[in-house]
């Protein structure tokens, strides 16, 4: 079972995924997400009337702790050294406006 | 019953040997393997250091822990000081780890050492480890078999002997698949049973942590340090792991029929039967179920997986750390191309896949109709444990695959996580067991599966089988 994707679909994943893919890159993706798209919609066979979701396997829900400062912090100093570029105690990019 | 890990401890302790001693050796069995090319990096310095202080400590009468001068190695997505954190990635070939996962530092501070950092599939993005950015790992019994994966330089590093144990993490197999492949006990805990912070995350709701070893005690060990409750993981549950010695005299043990058919190789299931009979030998008492849902769990898996996969990916973008590309003018251009530039195929596809499921218009047809027949699968097992303690089935449908063999084709490449996904989405603990080897030697594993916090009788089950 295949699924019909098209090059523009891709092209639009691409966009909503924020990765930039050549023109022969969209033509292998698009064969393998209709192959794992045509896979995984073997699912609408399953009757899931009524059926709740679930997203949360532990049964956890809220988790609170006292709102006190800890003390295994890292520094910003460290955090801006990790990064590609930063000026003046932030991070850099390009111009947006 | 003490486990190899207990004996090597106590030996540091006793003099016998030192911390420096086992480190140099690991060291040293590193080197000699690297052609499997199972480790991205060693963290020697960093090791010998922590190994005198360890035989210091040691020299002053001081305790040195439950895991004195014991080496190790963490796969390469765990934030650990001493080389980069790489996540097997061009987008984090050069990250320097600004804190350590709470797991690494929970097993330092009981005095083990990480001599090292092990190759997986970029991002944990796989089940052979051949879409590493750095290339393939060999299996550790047939140098033309894959490893397995995502943890695959970990279940080698493990099998050849060059540690007594190495961490993994498993999304939906990446522990057990590789163990499986490579002939070591390699254990799926809990789902929140141990912290993940400082791990790079994948799909969030079922990624857990855990551990490859030689023997049944040394898992139970290495899990009993690593395992509890950390407010930087609000996942974690209070700790409730304490390793048995012993297991119920008659415990009531189900085949899985379903992940016995014949998609499943006659070797795998020959090996799993004589398991069983085993088992039934040793006084429990073992039927077969059925599990009809077990045909729709890779379809849920590939579909909940992704969309957490698009979500916790979207955080490289090439600016706060990672791979930022060069010659961009804006920044959309500078998101997109570090992306490109960062992600090898697989994490693409997931991430777009993801993107695909969780985009409007899909999104019930797709995520929400994963998520409940999720909530089958859970009413399923358990139905099946108010009958039965344990569930048994093969960890996976064959043995090692070829490398290269499967690269072509993803669905194939996926169909071998098929026997390890349920376990995965239920939150559920799973051990894969060593249990003897196809006509060409190569490693057979099968799966305990057990309800959640089972963990410890998982283990000790597998332990007192050892002994038969």
């Amino acid at each position: 079972m295949t699924h019909q994707i098209s090059s523009d679909d891709v092209a639009q994943l691409a966009t909503l995924s924020a990765i930039s893919v050549s023109d022969a890159e969209t033509e292998a993706l698009r064969d393998d997400i209709a192959n794992i798209l045509g896979y995984i919609e073997q699912l609408s066979e399953l009757d899931t009337t009524g059926v709740e979701p679930t997203y949360q396997v532990t049964g956890l829900q809220n988790v609170f702790r006292d709102d006190e400062i800890m003390d295994q912090t890292v520094s910003s100093e460290t955090i801006l050294a990790g990064a590609p570029e930063s000026d003046e105690h932030q991070f850099k990019v390009p111009k947006v406006l | 019953m003490a486990g190899y890990i207990d004996g090597l401890v106590q030996d540091v302790r006793s003099g016998k040997t030192t911390a420096r001693a086992l480190v140099e050796q690991a060291l040293e069995k590193a080197k000699e393997t690297e052609s499997y090319h199972a480790l991205l990096s060693l963290t020697a310095e960093r090791a010998l250091e922590r190994a005198d202080a360890i035989d210091q400590t040691i020299a002053g009468g001081k305790a040195p822990g439950r895991l004195a001068g014991v080496p190790f190695v963490v796969k390469d997505n765990f934030l650990a000081f001493g080389a980069p954190t790489t996540a097997a990635s061009k987008m984090l070939e050069h990250y320097d780890a600004p804190l350590q996962a709470t797991a690494v530092e929970k097993l330092e501070a009981e005095g083990a050492i990480c001599i090292g950092k092990a190759n997986l599939d970029a991002f944990a993005h796989g089940g052979s480890t051949e879409n590493s950015a750095y290339g393939v790992t060999m299996n550790a019994h047939d140098t033309t078999k894959v490893a397995g994966g995502s943890s695959g330089g970990s279940a080698v590093v493990t099998a050849l002997d060059v540690v007594p144990f190495a961490l993994g993490t498993d999304t939906g197999g990446s522990i057990r698949q590789p163990a499986s492949f490579n002939g070591v006990y390699g254990m799926k805990p809990t789902y929140g049973m141990i912290s993940r912070y400082g791990v790079v995350a994948m799909a969030s709701g079922t990624d857990v942590i855990g551990c490859f070893a030689k023997d049944a005690a040394d898992i139970a060990l290495v899990t009993d340090v690593m395992a509890g409750q950390d407010w930087r993981d609000m996942t974690t549950l209070p700790d409730f792991f304490a390793p048995q010695d012993t297991v119920p005299e008659k415990l009531r043990i189900g085949v899985v029929k379903d992940m016995m058919t014949d998609d499943v190789d006659a070797s795998v299931r020959q090996a799993t039967e004589a398991y069983v009979g085993r088992l039934e030998a040793a006084g429990h008492v073992v039927d077969y179920v059925d599990m009809p849902i077990v045909k729709h769990t890779l379809a849920m898996y590939y579909i909940i997986v992704p969309a957490e996969v698009s979500s916790n990916l979207a955080r490289y973008d090439g600016v706060r750390y990672g791979l930022r590309a060069e010659g961009v003018k804006t920044l959309a251009e500078l998101y997109g191309k570090s992306r490109s530039e960062g992600f090898v195929t697989e994490n693409k596809r997931r991430i777009m896949i993801g993107s695909f499921v969780l985009s409007s218009g899909y999104y019930d047809a797709y995520y929400n109709q994963a998520q409940k027949a999720r909530t089958l699968l859970i009413e399923a097992y358990n139905k099946l444990f108010e009958s039965h303690d344990v569930l048994i089935s093969p960890t996976a449908p064959t043995t090692a695959f070829g490398i290269g063999e499967n690269t072509d084709d993803p669905i194939k490449m996926y169909l071998s996580d098929v026997m390890t996904v349920p376990a995965s989405l239920a939150g559920l603990p799973a051990l894969n067991v060593p249990a003897g080897e196809d006509t060409s030697g190569l490693p057979i594993g099968v799966q305990l599966t057990g309800p959640q916090k089972s963990d410890a009788l998982l283990i000790a089950l597998a332990q007192s089988m050892e002994e038969k």
